[in-house]
């Protein structure tokens, strides 16, 4: 039963909690060639923490975390918000979002492993200054648009399906075919475990965790476009704001440990998903919207409880102990 | 050694029969030590050795197993840094543990600030922070200033005030010289003389055998975990303390020398004036495919930044390098790969094993490093690599999809070493590669050097084990103060020709 993740059994009980909220929460209905209901909401509204959670969990397999992806989502949505206000075609719109996402994701990883900054620190320059690069550009106003292109990445639908989870589901896919079906995870994971030895292996450490970041860079500016798209305007105070926080809980919810290594992008977008499940069930059941930080505060420290080394020993502490193991072999040491 | 109050007194500290094991592991066996007033006391070995397990013990960092301290007759057993001061046993550690940002009289008294009406009384704390530091010279020194803005030397001079405030009796000193330059060294020695004057016992661990000789009344040596002896320094010639630390039977050497006439193949590197300023002085180095360069020398000698500048981990300032005839630069790991270069580090823990990773992916990284992420090796093909190796080197773990942490200690350093043979090198640097390996798997890694070296592979193996090195050498470079002082070749090889040149005279040629 190797296959059965406890991620599963938690995403599940959040869905069945809801349920027992709301009895119509598995309805689901089509309007105007869309999918509707409490379901679906919770994976349209899940989809841009899902986004960053994919770059996130790249970040965090490197033993980093990327404090500005909130930051740069606002900045990706006034790039766009204030493009298409001045009349930019679409494509160049979508590529300056992007493209932004991608140097904000660089500048991170030339702080990280060129300039060897810890990683927090790194990110918090970019998460201070990117909103205020967003509020300037936007002039501290919400600039709102009503280009129908751009709208559709926030709220349109293909086959159905609401744009957001479609493009969180591709790049799902997509990121993860990258990282299995080359040698791309293995190198991640290696540099978490062990950056020297992974050096000194002869991996290009520092390329990767360049690359690494302005891939997390890249997956903000999407969120950061659907997020704009979604609301018909940047809002340079209020996009993305904490949802760092968000992102790094679902990554540690998926598995992927804050120090880095092993890492499951699959896993870590369900983690971002029993957090939308958790909010959803939190506003159905009455209950005022604060508790969900309440809730969400408990959930992390389970979670990190269960990761810390001395919970793992009291655990192992509880189990029946193995038998005492033999002498020491003569002329062993340690080095 | 002047000035020198002959030891009559009853022993300060008395360490007896201390016993230490990380979980299967024996890392100190029955070590004593003993300490008198007014002495210092070196202690040496070479990494591995059990000094600093020794030392965290003394100061209650870990708690033996079995044995028996006492302090002034006193049993006592240091329950962690604070009682051991309180007990009179006071560290000063190679990097400075104090706080640069912090004044030197803050730096002095943190923790038991002198007050007055509940607030720190400032006036108070820099006249007895002037008070204490009188006694070393530093009269003249503002103790308003921050600690950081002073030399590495007088903060170590600062550390070793507060210390012997903070305890009195015993004075440990680990590795206080490894930064400081030589007048510095000097005023350090001047401090540690006068308060050997005023009767404290000082344990003084370097690895620098002249300040052995300068400056300590006795010697401990540990070898592997256990007391190889304690002796005077005047009953001991430097040769003599050399076979203490490095060499233990001499004479079952010669049945060792396993390879006298190993054909010489044809060129292969040549490094000319190859060095790095604070690293290791240039050298010259040919290295030919099927012979083994053996490396001895002490710890701290240069051996290890000697094989960290032919892989490329660091950049020569000086010299050249040349590969089948071809002008190379080697500026990263990655340049010496592409060369078909191999290392086995020597720390394997934090520069060797990816510690969460399979056997399976730790045997192929390199091999797939040099490939590219974009050309990944099936699985399949991962998996026959990882079984030939394990079945090739006898790595014994219960499948290759286990971690490689939890592989003892021999294994791991076999995977490190398939790892690199999965390149399909033709240089390979072998840096301590039995360090922390069972007697078993030691001999095999012997004989699988000997091996690769019959296939044609070179090698440049570094090692502490003299017998180990002449067992396998076909050439011996000797190191000593960060330089190449001697080659030794052919008949010349043996364990007491290598001793002799490690422990000659600075300035002397060995001959």
């Amino acid at each position: 039963m190797k296959w059965i993740k406890p991620q599963y059994i938690a995403f599940l009980i959040v869905l069945l909690l809801n349920f027992a909220l709301f009895r119509g929460f598995f309805t689901i209905s089509i309007q105007d060639g869309r999918l509707f209901g409490s379901l679906i909401d919770v994976f349209n509204r899940g989809a841009p923490v899902a986004i960053l959670a994919v770059g996130m969990t790249a970040v965090i397999a490197t033993k980093g975390v990327d404090l500005s992806v909130g930051a740069v989502m606002a900045v990706a949505g006034a790039v766009a918000a204030s493009l298409i206000q001045s009349g930019q075609p679409l494509g160049i719109v979508i590529l300056a979002a992007l493209g932004i996402g991608l140097l904000c994701g660089l500048w991170n990883g030339f702080l990280v492993a060129v300039l060897d900054l810890q990683p927090i620190i790194a990110t918090l320059i970019l998460m201070v200054a990117g909103r205020g690069i967003a509020q300037l550009m936007t002039e501290g106003r919400i600039v709102t648009f009503n280009d129908p292109g751009l709208i559709y990445i926030g709220s349109g639908a293909l086959l159905t399906i609401p744009m957001p989870v479609v493009i969180a589901g591709v790049l799902m896919v997509v990121a993860t075919l990258i990282m299995r079906r080359t040698a791309l995870g293995l190198f991640i994971e290696s540099i978490g475990v062990n950056r020297s030895a992974s050096t000194y292996a002869g991996l290009r450490s520092k390329t990767l965790l360049i690359g690494v970041y302005a891939f997390c860079g890249l997956c903000a500016s999407i969120a950061g476009l659907i997020a704009a798209a979604d609301i018909r305007g940047a809002d340079a105070n209020n996009a993305g704001l904490w949802l760092e926080l968000d992102a790094i809980l679902a990554v540690v919810i998926g598995g992927t440990s804050l120090l880095g290594g092993r890492f499951s992008i699959p896993l870590s977008v369900l983690g971002a998903l029993i957090i939308q499940g958790m909010n959803t069930g939190i506003l159905l059941s009455g209950f005022p919207s604060e508790f969900n930080l309440i809730v969400k505060a408990f959930v992390v420290i389970v979670i990190l409880m269960v990761q810390s080394p001395i919970v793992g020993n009291i655990l192992t502490f509880m189990r029946p102990t193995p038998a005492p193991t033999a002498v020491p072999a003569p002329g062993e040491k340690t080095s | 050694m002047q000035e020198q109050i002959m030891p009559t007194a009853s022993p300060v500290l008395t360490a007896d029969s201390i016993t230490k094991s990380f979980l299967t592991t024996r890392v100190l066996d029955r070590v004593g030590l003993t300490l008198m007033p007014g002495e210092v006391h070196a202690l040496l070995g070479e990494n591995g050795a059990g000094k600093s397990t020794l030392i965290k013990i003394l100061t209650g960092a870990y708690t033996h197993d079995s044995g028996t301290i006492r302090i002034d007759g006193v049993d006592v057993t240091p329950r962690d840094t604070a009682h051991a001061q309180e007990l009179g046993i006071g560290t000063v550690y190679q990097e400075v543990n104090l706080l640069p940002n912090l004044t030197v009289a803050e730096n002095l008294f943190i923790g038991r600030q002198p007050t007055r009406f509940g607030l720190v009384d400032r006036r108070r704390m820099e006249r007895d922070a002037r008070r204490i530091l009188e006694p070393y010279g530093l009269e003249k020194l503002d103790v308003s200033a921050d600690l950081g803005s002073y030399s590495v030397a007088v903060q170590q001079i600062v550390a070793i005030a507060r210390a012997v405030d903070l305890s009195g009796k015993v004075l440990i000193l680990d590795e206080p010289t490894a930064s400081l330059d030589a007048r510095e060294v000097d005023v350090l020695f001047t401090v540690v003389r006068r308060l050997r004057a005023k009767g404290l016992a000082i344990v003084f661990i370097t690895h620098f055998m002249d300040q052995v000789f300068a400056l300590a009344d006795r010697v401990t040596v540990l070898r592997n975990g256990k007391l190889v002896g304690s002796k005077p320094i005047g009953d001991l010639t430097r040769m003599e303390l050399v076979t203490m630390m490095l060499g233990h039977a001499l004479e079952h050497e010669s049945a060792m020398r396993i390879v006298k006439d190993r054909p010489r193949g044809e060129r292969l590197a040549t490094f000319q004036g190859y060095g790095l300023a604070g690293k290791i002085a240039p050298f010259d180095l040919n290295v030919h495919s099927g012979e083994v360069v053996g490396v001895a020398g002490l710890l701290g000698s240069g051996r290890t930044e000697m094989a960290r500048l032919l892989f490329g981990i660091d950049s020569p300032d000086s010299g050249s390098a040349t590969v089948d005839g071809r002008s190379v630069h080697l500026r990263q790991a990655r340049d010496a790969i592409a060369l078909g270069f191999g290392f086995c580090p020597e720390d394997r823990k934090t520069d060797g094993i990816l510690g969460d990773l399979t056997v399976r992916e730790n045997i192929m990284l390199a091999l797939q490093a040099r490939r590219g992420w974009a050309k990944p090796l099936s699985f399949k093909e991962q998996a026959d690599l990882a079984d030939k190796f394990v079945k090739a080197l006898d790595i014994r773990t219960a499948s290759v999809e286990q971690p490689i942490k939890l592989l003892s200690g021999g294994n791991q350093q076999k995977v490190i070493l398939a790892r690199w043979l999965a390149t399909e090198p033709r240089f390979l640097i072998l840096d301590e590669p039995t360090r922390g390996i069972d007697v078993g798997a030691h001999a095999e890694i012997i004989r699988m050097i000997n091996r690769l070296c019959d296939e044609g592979l070179s090698l440049f193996v570094i090692s502490s084990e003299l017998e180990e090195i002449v067992a396998y050498s076909s050439r011996v470079l000797v190191l000593r103060d960060r330089q190449v002082v001697r080659e030794l070749t052919q008949e010349d090889v043996s364990t007491a020709s290598i001793m002799k040149a490690i422990a000659a005279e600075p300035g002397e040629v060995a001959a």
